[in-house]
């Protein structure tokens, strides 16, 4: 039994790692999906985005609402779960030397999440599902459109389930002793954030799906946005500690940085798990029904212990960094190991972008709008949108982007194709992304709606006059978007080619 | 390093750095959080919760009956109304408008009962950029007292299928 496992591992000559090689398979299947729909979203991005920019205006009223639908199914599930499932088996048998446990489990579990995504954005594109990604009761979607939400969660509940399963038979196994790396430490928080928040998908949508099909009479609309916020928020949350658990890989493959403290570094993610899953009330602060000492105690995550977690690793990571560069030689003066840092290596670069854009952009802006009293004044406006692309784009994505260029040679073991397109990628990407953010917070500030397709309101009974600067603002969002997505292709263009074209490496 | 397991024992102290941005850190999120409940006492302006259970058919009697028996003038159709100062005031969200246009008087404080009558709203009164979540079933009461005369325009920013940006409607505030 043992030599036909052993047989099942190679060893990778960078890292000295272990790599189970089913597992690899699975890592890049899954990263390959992630990429597709990445590509499928960023398509409809740029279509919306210059849909938004009054100039232009591009797309007609019911193919902007399809699209914006789309856009944000394609982007904040199917892209990222995917990315996060390769990471999650990367972070579980690649790190502790391991083998993933069923293998065939998790290809099931892949071709449930393929088609439950082929299912929904079927839907969604034949024009039968114009609900965007909340998709609020009373409003109605086709079946099959909730029912391709579920297959892909369910897809995703074993793909997590394997992970913790890997974790614990590679200790019982003896593969791997004493505590997880930090790296998978954080990867766990995300994984088990990610169930409950599985789990509260599943009580939203399931019943959803059965009130569609008409065997559930009613569905209060109050009582859907509290669980779907309990799915959704936390979903976010699970971005957050993997984008985290990212920028901690990449700091340590790009500069060779240590954490500093294990203990509050791991401490920091512990919080997440506490904390976060109450953020869900950040979209409820101006709902009916709710009381003011739920709102304030859940809006907070609990007096922000959760912030407190991202103001840990917002000290700890650089602090890493600095370090290790200091120990190479890079000691004059206060900043000479931030000016010697691989700013041409587009692995450190993602990383230290989506670092800068998501802490000053993303979670501060977060921190302002999820404050019960300001939130009247940003509800539903475009402020909400230009919080959540720092976050989740500028952020998550640019950080995966960025685990992307090693990805592809450590598992895939094929050379990067356009090094020097690679080398200005995440910069052209994170230009766009902050153009994008800053209009679409100065748009909402002067009152600018959300999901609106023309805020001219040409074709309503009684004239809304906006100020003028509202079309400068809303300019940016369209150039942002386009040179957002100039960048995403360049990024989508360099992995394809790599895959397919790029150099074996032994 | 971050990809490999820790040496052990990793259960170490804290720097003095550490400490210090830690404190900082804790102290200022107990500031934020403690904003909150220090405005709910002190501050004019603060999130409602009133809210009553209501059917979106009985909703619409009682707005109508009020539309009927204070109605002043119409725009576009649209019925504008009077209420008595200090009333309740009832402003109906159906797709794709906002009814009625309402008349009010500066400085005095109203009740606005906001419902939906089919799908999910929002109130979105411009240019204040003050915004409210309006669900079906739902009464919300939104006490508020005008303070600058002037006409402020009311949009919906709930997606509400393909009329959304066509929704719209309108507070007069007199002296």
């Amino acid at each position: 039994m043992a030599p036909s496992i052993e047989s099942q591992f190679r060893t990778c000559a960078v890292t000295g790692l272990k790599v189970h090689l089913p597992a690899q398979r699975l890592i890049l299947a899954n990263a390959v999906a992630a990429v597709v729909f990445l590509l499928v979203g960023g398509i409809l991005a740029l279509l919306i985005g210059l849909t938004r920019w009054p100039a232009v205006q591009l797309l007609p009223a019911d193919l902007y609402y399809r699209f914006v639908t789309a856009h944000g199914i394609n982007m904040l599930v199917f892209w990222i779960v995917f990315f996060e499932v390769a990471g999650l088996y990367f972070g579980g048998a690649v790190l502790l030397n391991a083998r993933l446990v069923q293998p065939g489990l998790a290809w099931i579990a892949f071709i449930l999440m393929v088609a439950g995504a082929l299912l929904t954005d079927w839907i969604v594109f034949a024009g039968k599902a114009d609900v965007m990604f909340t998709a609020y009761v009373p409003m109605k979607a086709d079946p099959l459109f909730y029912l391709g939400i579920i297959l892909f969660a369910v897809g995703a509940i074993v793909a997590v389930s394997l992970f913790f399963a890997t974790i614990i038979v590679a200790k019982a196994e003896g593969r791997t002793s004493g505590s997880v790396p930090l790296v998978t430490f954080g990867l766990l928080t995300a994984a088990i954030i990610a169930l409950f928040t599985l789990l509260a998908g599943a009580i939203t949508f399931i019943p959803t799906f059965f009130w569609s099909l008409g065997w559930i009479p009613t569905f209060d609309p109050g009582v859907y946005r509290v669980l779907f916020w309990a799915f959704g928020h936390p979903a976010q949350q699970v971005n957050l500690a993997a984008m985290v658990s990212v920028w901690y890989a990449l700091t340590a493959l790009t500069v060779g940085a240590t954490p500093i403290n294990e203990k509050l570094s791991r401490t920091a993610f512990v919080l997440y798990i506490l904390f976060i899953n109450l953020g869900s009330m950040h979209h409820l602060l101006v709902d009916p029904g709710l009381s003011s000492p739920n709102r304030i105690f859940n809006t907070s995550y609990f007096m922000y212990l959760a912030v407190l977690g991202s103001m840990i690793h917002a000290f700890s990571i650089p602090a890493g960094v600095e370090v290790a560069q200091r120990a190479k030689g890079y000691t004059r003066g206060l900043f000479e190991w931030l000016k010697k840092a691989p700013w041409g290596d587009p692995g450190f670069s993602a990383a230290a972008l989506s670092f800068v854009i998501f802490g000053f952009l993303g979670g501060t802006s977060g921190v302002i709008i999820g404050t019960m009293q300001p939130n009247i004044n940003v509800h539903n406006t475009l402020r909400v949108p230009g919080h959540f692309h720092a976050t989740v784009v500028a952020g998550t994505t640019l950080a995966f982007m960025g685990l992307t260029y090693y990805v592809i040679p450590l598992i895939a073991r094929r050379e990067i194709v356009g090094k020097a397109w690679a080398k200005y990628q995440p910069y052209i990407y994170a230009m766009g992304i902050i153009l994008m953010i800053l209009g679409m917070n100065f748009s909402g500030m002067l009152g600018i709606p959300r999901r609106t397709w023309d805020i001219s309101y040409a074709g309503a009974p009684l004239a809304v006059k906006f100020p003028e600067s509202v079309y400068t603002t809303l300019g940016l969002v369209g150039i942002g978007a386009a040179i957002a997505v100039l960048g995403l292709l360049i990024f989508v263009g360099i992995a394809v080619a790599s895959l397919l074209f790029g150099k074996k490496r032994a | 390093m971050s990809l490999k397991v820790p040496e052990r024992v990793w259960w170490k102290p804290l720097g003095w750095q550490e400490k210090v941005w830690v404190t900082v850190s804790l102290v200022w999120c107990l500031v934020l959080f403690l904003m909150m409940p220090l405005w709910m006492a002190v501050g004019k302006q603060n999130n409602p919760t009133e809210t009553y259970r209501v059917s979106p058919a009985r909703f619409l009697e009682t707005a109508s009956a009020l539309i009927e028996k204070y109605k002043v003038g119409e725009e576009k159709g649209i019925p504008i109304i009077r209420p008595p100062r200090g009333s309740d005031v009832y402003l109906v969200a159906r797709m794709w408008q906002w009814n009625p246009i309402l008349e009010l008087k500066k400085g005095e404080t109203y009740r606005l009962h906001v419902s939906s009558l089919d799908l999910q709203h929002g109130l979105s009164i411009q240019p204040l950029n003050m915004n409210f979540q309006v669900l079906p079933g739902y009464d919300y009461v939104l006490t508020l007292t005008p303070t600058q005369a002037g006409e402020y325009s009311v949009i919906c920013n709930e997606y509400c299928l393909i009329g959304h940006h066509n929704m719209t409607g309108k507070i007069i505030v007199r002296e």
